[in-house]
């Protein structure tokens, strides 16, 4: 087996504050394959784009500070490259979309412009090759008409477009990873539906691995074949995107998916989850859920800080739960089992 | 006779009532600041919601539903058309009439954040409407004022803090807390819960629920997320462009969606579910531009059912497609 295309190690990233450090990413552990598809869920302040800025070496520091792990492309490690080495990668290798497509584009320059500076920044290429391939890359993201939008504004295209270039320029350079983070949150549900299309037929075509991060789990349940979820700065469970739907193993999970209103069935009451998300100045020392926790074990989830790993006798599913450790003897109240045995 | 008498019940029923409702923007230009056109937001539209239901109005941005909802409740002038509220014309009532009505009809925005005045306390804030539009004396506020805190689930210690002090699912109840002050019986809520987490977004529909059962509220819900709607809403109007698509009751609209366009939204919609993607109707383009909507019905464009020259220059009115379920198709003429 090859090493994973994108492997984060035990990530700790502090934010240096007034009011004190905020302990954002407490250990975030999450691998990409080569050719897959790694979704990311959770609830804002949850970690999830300090996770991806990390990844793209885009936090400010200060006040960020990467306090302690690793994260690993393609067996290099990113934290110990300089800014001249990593722009060799970003921008290259692994690109970004953004959530806003308005703020992602300067106002000020054309689409072509645009689309052509990263690869007359990371390729030995004429200008009017760079033309061409960013007009063919236009047309791969379904817009029509490339021609005469390399010389439009931004401002000229509506939001599903703007999108559309955003994500020609994340991929005119056949990246090997795309981070895409909230790629379709500002934008209209039947512009979604066309850019999740968009964004499925791509990667297919470019063979590309796609870390995407989203708030909306029916959002990635589309694209992802593996997911993570967050919650206050830790991944709390990682597993194929069936068995998150069919066998959620963390209480967590288990809540948050109820919570979501479905087209599917009908409930007179949405379930929640009790109390807010913990200050993650001076957060609880063991499992961050445990205050907020329906399955609450006792002591041992509020002094050990349970470890993302796989239960026993359960493959490709990990978890971070004493349900599922050696400090408890404590039986989940639902049953545990592989989605094959079903 | 029995029959007439519930089609009377019926049709008094209606606590809000639009009748062809237009509201127009002028477009201006030129050094004269000549009116050139007219983007048309809301452009002939009539529907009623009943007392004590819930009535969604769903449709992507640009379509006019917010533009829709302030019109409803006088906040916009409309451009033509008639508004009945509690069976009164309300279309052209004075300004004296109109803060008398502004106490019945409250708003409800999707971003607290900026919708509460950053300079005003919590107790300031949720007081306000009740020391504009009512004549309660101090006590009466006082008294007010921590039932409405405790109703919405806030601390007296919340009281005298600043909005920006809080998540935006506190805000929101701030703003709900504020809204319900001056006892209406409508709120126009626009994507109330839109910039919310789930789980917070999950805690802020319950808490709508609850107050609409212990006070006999009626809502106009305006967003656009589908599954929200399915969830809280008891009617649902379908909006385009403009004009009103369809509307029917909450389970048989997403059960027989019968305009394009709805079906089309419906199934734009993720699946938790991933096996269901094949059948999936993706429209192509966006939504036109309202200045100069298309002719005709103003869906044929997008339409992936389009029948012919009809579509291109008759209008569709809204028709009968069942119980209590219009649409406004030439499919269904």
């Amino acid at each position: 087996m090859t090493d994973p295309l994108l492997e984060i190690d035990d990530l700790h990233v502090h934010f240096h504050t007034e009011e004190g450090t905020v302990e954002a990413l407490d250990g975030v552990s999450l691998t990409v394959e080569r050719d897959e598809v790694v979704g990311v869920i959770g609830e804002s302040g949850c970690g999830k784009s300090v996770t991806a800025f990390s990844t793209m070496g885009l936090l400010q520091s200060p006040p960020a500070e990467v306090v302690s792990g690793s994260i690993r492309y393609d067996g290099r490690e990113l934290l110990d490259l300089s800014d001249d080495e990593l722009d060799g990668i970003r921008g290259d290798d692994i690109t970004m979309i953004y959530q806003d497509p308005m703020s992602s584009l300067n106002p000020v320059l054309t689409i072509g412009h645009q689309l052509t500076e990263p690869l007359l920044a990371h390729r030995d290429i004429s200008k009017a090759a760079a033309r061409q391939k960013a007009i063919e890359m236009l047309e791969a993201c379904g817009l029509a008409d490339a021609e005469r939008l390399m010389d439009e504004y931004p401002d000229a295209l509506s939001g599903g477009m703007r999108q559309r270039v955003v994500i020609a320029m994340a991929l005119i350079t056949e990246p090997k990873l795309l981070i895409a983070d909230e790629p379709t949150t500002a934008l209209d549900v039947t512009i979604q539906a066309q850019i999740m299309d968009l964004l499925r037929d791509l990667r297919e075509e470019f063979e590309m691995s796609v870390l995407i991060i989203s708030h909306d789990l029916a959002v990635i349940s589309e694209i992802a074949d593996r997911m993570a979820v967050m919650y206050a700065g830790n991944v709390v469970e990682t597993c194929s995107m069936r068995e998150l739907f069919e066998a959620p193993l963390h209480p967590y999970t288990r809540k948050l998916a109820e919570s979501i209103p479905s087209l599917e069935t009908s409930v007179q009451r949405l379930p929640t989850i009790e109390g807010t998300v913990p200050e993650l100045i001076d957060p609880p020392t063991g499992c961050r859920f445990a205050s907020r926790c329906p399955d609450y074990i006792g002591s041992e989830c509020d002094e050990i800080d349970p470890q993302l790993a796989e239960p026993e006798g359960i493959r490709d599913h990990e978890v971070a739960c004493h349900y599922y450790t050696d400090e408890s003897d404590a039986e989940p109240p639902w049953q545990i089992q592989g989605v094959e045995d079903q | 006779m029995s029959l007439q008498r519930t089609q009377d019940a019926e049709s008094t029923d209606a606590l809000l009532a639009a009748e062809e409702v237009q509201k127009y923007f002028p477009i201006r230009s030129g050094i004269l600041k000549r009116h050139t056109a007219d983007v048309k937001a809301v452009d002939g539209v009539s529907f009623e919601i009943r007392r004590g239901e819930t009535l969604g109005l769903v449709g992507e941005s640009g379509c006019g539903k917010s533009t829709l909802g302030k019109t409803m409740m006088r906040l916009l002038d409309p451009t033509g058309g008639r508004i009945y509220f509690d069976g009164e014309d309300i279309t052209d009532v004075s300004r004296k009439r109109l803060r008398q009505l502004r106490r019945d009809m409250q708003i409800i925005f999707q971003d607290p954040g900026s919708s509460l005045n950053p300079r005003m306390n919590v107790a300031d804030l949720i007081t306000e409407p009740m020391r504009s539009l009512t004549d309660w004396d101090k006590t009466k506020r006082q008294n007010r004022l921590y039932e409405l805190i405790e109703e919405v689930d806030l601390q007296e210690n919340h009281l005298t803090r600043a909005p920006h002090e809080f998540s935006g699912g506190q805000q929101q109840r701030i703003a709900i807390a504020r809204a319900l002050s001056v006892n209406p019986s409508l709120i126009v809520a626009d994507e109330p819960t839109s910039a919310l987490d789930v789980s917070v977004q999950a805690k802020i529909l319950n808490l709508m629920e609850d107050l609409q059962e212990k006070y006999n509220l009626t809502y106009l819900f305006i967003s656009h997320d589908l599954s929200v709607i399915k969830h809280i809403c008891d009617r649902v109007a379908v909006m385009y462009l403009g004009e009103l698509a369809e509307v029917a009751p909450a389970d048989r609209l997403f059960e027989t969606p019968k305009h394009p366009y709805t079906r089309a939204l419906l199934s734009g919609v993720p699946r938790a579910n991933a096996e269901r993607m094949d059948d999936r109707i993706i429209l192509d383009g966006s939504v036109p531009s309202p200045e100069d909507p298309p002719s005709g019905c103003r869906f044929h464009t997008r339409c992936q059912e389009y029948i012919g020259d009809v579509c291109e220059t008759s209008d569709p009115e809204l028709d009968a497609v069942g119980d209590g379920h219009v649409c406004a198709c030439h499919h269904y003429d």
